[in-house]
């Protein structure tokens, strides 16, 4: 039987961690992520965890040391944040296209500049690309679930990719929570040991991180690309596993209320919770309102989008980050993925909680009430911005 | 993947890219043609060659060969006329030709 415990987010992160028994812990810490390598480093220091934990000089190296541990197959962890994860950057692609399935758990920060220590997505949207499975917590539960889960889907012998499990920083990462903590016999049931099948062994020796010349480089990317897309239906195995065995049950994106409704308002990550506060009011006004949550972020759950958005009017979608010169990274996806839709719904975009900044369910309000304005009647804007001071300048810049 | 089969990178299909384009094999490095970039060639006076060895020790690519009588040829199929040989010969004995005069 599970018991129900009292945890900040961080914390439930490393117990899941522990339960998983991970072999090599690699990380550097940096606000807000420090309480999770602080666990981990004390978890191994007084024996409750047996792995080996490498206090790293940089996140650059935290990842690299993941690798190499990944390469040998061993169950390897690592986390950051903001800063951290762009120092990582280059070593973020080596890891998917190695297919090391390496978990990092990220407390998602704003990026300099100016310095900001707070909650934003710009961290993890400059690695929207680089082909990790990518996840949304929204509470405490969901931390601890899907950095267990993560482990099970990215070294499954179909998957082999590393995976980012993605939570707010501050606003999700030190709240406590009361948690579901499973038995260490059912994490074993659901989580078997790290089996990979290319594990650098001096009996047998093999080739990791060739040269790929002009000539080959095209079929390496496409059979990756190809193997990413295919690991969808994995994903949703392992959220289907862990429902049997823990009874909480998955998927790629959450409908809230969001039957028969008219507008949708999309969201990922922690302040979703905030919104489902305002779509509870709105509806008991009557409003034909529900909402979206982007659980699963790559590979992108175009179908269930699809499915989720049928007969719908209008949906507004949240981003907590600005993709320069273009716009919220998730409003463009998802208008992306629903061009071809016949009918399509009106899709607007509306940015806010950068670097922290605070939003409340009157907010949301805002949110909603702009967006189906926006919707009805177009804007001439450059970008829509919840609360910013200041008049905002058109489309031309003017 | 089969290596032992293929040769080129233009046997291989995306299909037959292994996980992580991981090499599976140890040793095949010799089945890979690097001599099909080499702009000039190394040509060898056995006239002039004093048999030392120098050319065979300083290749970076294992990719001079030594053949009846002591001497030294170059192997084509690996050679990428990088002329460190020509260069390092005492006796200069090799000569680099462009690969479109031949």
């Amino acid at each position: 039987m599970s018991k129900r415990v009292a945890l900040e987010a961080s914390h439930a992160v490393a117990e899941a961690v522990k339960m998983a028994d991970v072999d090599v812990i690699s990380a550097y810490p940096i606000t807000p992520q420090t309480h999770i390598p602080e666990r981990l480093a004390e978890m191994v220091a007084n024996g409750e965890l047996k792995a080996s934990y490498i206090p790293v000089e940089s996140e650059h190296s935290a990842l690299s040391a993941c690798l190499g541990a990944s390469s040998v197959g061993a169950r390897a962890f690592t986390t950051t944040a903001g800063q951290g994860l762009e120092l990582m950057h280059e070593v973020v692609y080596v890891a998917s296209s190695m297919r090391y399935p390496v978990v990092m758990v990220i407390c998602n920060r704003a990026l300099s500049a100016p310095i900001s220590v707070w909650g934003d997505h710009s961290d993890v949207m400059a690695c929207r690309d680089t082909g990790w499975i990518q996840v949304f917590c929204e509470n405490n539960q969901e931390a601890f679930d899907l950095t267990l889960w993560a482990f099970r889907v990215g070294e499954d012998s179909r998957v082999l990719f590393p995976v980012m499990v993605n939570l707010d920083g501050f606003t999700l990462s030190h709240v406590i929570e009361p948690v579901f903590l499973p038995e260490q016999s059912e994490v074993d049931r659901f989580l078997p040991k790290f089996n990979y099948p290319f594990a650098l062994d001096p009996d047998r020796p093999m080739t990791h991180g060739a040269l790929g010349l002009p000539d080959l480089y095209s079929e390496a990317k496409v059979a990756q690309e190809v193997a990413f897309r295919k690991s969808t239906g994995i994903i949703l195995q392992g959220w289907k596993e862990f429902g049997d065995i823990f009874g909480r049950y998955y998927c790629p994106v959450e409908s809230y209320k969001a039957e028969g409704a008219k507008t949708l308002l999309l969201t990922m990550g922690s302040y979703s919770e905030t919104a489902k506060v305002t779509v509870d009011e709105r509806q008991a006004k009557g409003d034909s309102l529900g909402l979206l949550r982007l659980r699963l972020w790559r590979p992108f759950p175009f179908e269930e989008l699809r499915q989720a958005v049928k007969g719908v009017e209008t949906v507004i979608v949240f981003d907590r980050c600005i993709s320069f010169g273009m716009g919220g990274p998730v409003f463009s996806e998802v208008k992306s993925a629903l061009y071809g839709e016949e009918p399509r719904p009106k899709i607007v975009g509306i940015v806010g909680g950068l670097g922290g900044r605070d939003m409340s369910a009157e907010d949301f309000g805002y949110v909603i009430d702009r967006g189906k304005e926006i919707a009805e009647k177009g804007s001439d804007r450059i970008l829509e911005v919840v609360g910013v001071r200041g008049e905002m300048v058109s489309i031309r810049g003017q | 993947m089969a290596q032992e089969k293929l040769r080129t990178a233009y046997d291989f299909t995306w299909r037959d890219m292994e996980v992580g384009n991981i090499v599976t094999e140890a040793g095949n490095a010799s089945l890979r043609r690097t001599g099909d970039w080499r702009s000039e060639r190394p040509v060898i006076d056995k006239e002039k060659c004093s048999r030392c060895g120098r050319c065979w020790i300083y290749c970076p690519d294992g990719a001079i060969k030594i053949i009846d009588g002591g001497y030294y040829e170059p192997d084509l199929y690996y050679c990428k006329g990088c002329g460190i040989c020509a260069n390092i010969c005492p006796v200069a004995a090799i000569t680099m030709i462009e690969e479109e005069e031949i």
